[in-house]
């Protein structure tokens, strides 16, 4: 599986996510600047967590206007997978890739802690390895993770089983409606997700529930 | 001329800063504070004469970037 991992300015979390796709695919990523305009050729594009552009106007309107966004969109479009976490899932909103908006979390705070996730939907190349309804917990730092969208779209993601992964009952940390953790768009190759995967590859770092999102992946799109 | 973008949420989406800075009032003895609803102003200087043209130039900054019109929606003042 060859994957590339967008960096931005302020994008933090770009290695970890290199680092857990090199451990678990067994080939490193390549890591693509933001102001390059062509992506290329790989089966998985990542936008990782961070501050993109200082968060300036909203959290990942920047970056959503960025070269190197429009290459992923229409990459996207052809059928290429997007995984875009925490930063990278506000950019995929701003972007219209995914609907909905992530706002201020409820509580005003950042939040930065472990969370449990329940796994809601097991049918994408992203979540085949999980088993539906099965806890899971990774950790999340956000002080813009409260997702918010109308109705009619709430009801479309549950309808169509887009929503992925919810906040456990009683943590959710940051206010979404439904206790909405993570969504794939409507061709469910694009996921974005406020909770951090990568960072829980390696027992050595507390976890090891979100490796089976990159095993997911691998054995999908290998 | 010059521009100024009021950028607001829509009514209806809770606006927790709003809320906070309003309790924050309430605390500082402004009993009369009700609700509060925290914007964004956004002064834009454009090299261009023709108002109407302004205008639409502005509201398709607003649609593309200015403004998350999920949430958000915006006013456009010009000066002359």
């Amino acid at each position: 599986m060859k994957a590339a991992v967008v960096v931005f300015p302020a994008s933090n979390c770009d290695r970890d996510a290199a680092v857990a796709l090199e451990q678990i695919t067994g080939t490193k990523p390549q890591m693509i600047w933001h102001a390059d305009s062509e992506v290329p050729d790989v089966d998985l594009i990542v936008l990782p967590g961070g501050f993109s552009y200082g968060d300036y106007l909203r959290c990942g309107a920047m970056a959503g206007q960025s070269n190197i966004m429009r290459a992923v969109k229409e990459k996207a479009e052809q059928g290429v997978h997007v995984l875009g976490i925490c930063n990278g899932f506000q950019v995929l909103t701003e972007t219209h890739m995914l609907p909905g908006v992530l706002m201020r979390n409820a509580a005003l705070k950042f939040v930065c802690k472990p969370v449990g996730l329940t796994v809601t939907e097991t049918q994408s190349v992203f979540t085949r390895h999980y088993k539906a309804g099965q806890r899971a917990e990774f950790p999340v730092a956000h002080g813009e993770g409260n997702y918010v969208a109308d109705d009619e779209t709430l009801n479309r993601l549950e309808g169509e089983g887009r929503v992925v992964f919810k906040y456990a009952p009683g943590e959710n940390p940051n206010g979404s409606v439904r206790d909405i953790a993570g969504i794939l768009n409507d061709k469910r190759n694009v996921l974005g997700l406020m909770p951090h995967p990568e960072r829980v590859c390696d027992p050595l770092l507390g976890g090891t529930d979100g490796r089976a999102m990159f095993e997911s992946l691998l054995e999908a799109l290998a | 001329m010059k521009a100024r973008v009021f950028v607001t949420l829509k009514n209806g989406v809770l606006d927790p800063q709003g809320k906070a800075i309003g309790h924050a009032l309430n605390n500082l003895g402004f009993g009369a504070v009700g609700e509060v609803r925290q914007g964004k102003l956004i002064e834009v200087e454009l090299a261009e004469s023709d108002e109407a043209k302004a205008r639409s130039d502005l509201k398709a900054m607003c649609e593309k970037l200015l403004a998350n019109t999920v949430i958000e929606k915006y006013e456009i003042e010009i000066k002359a």
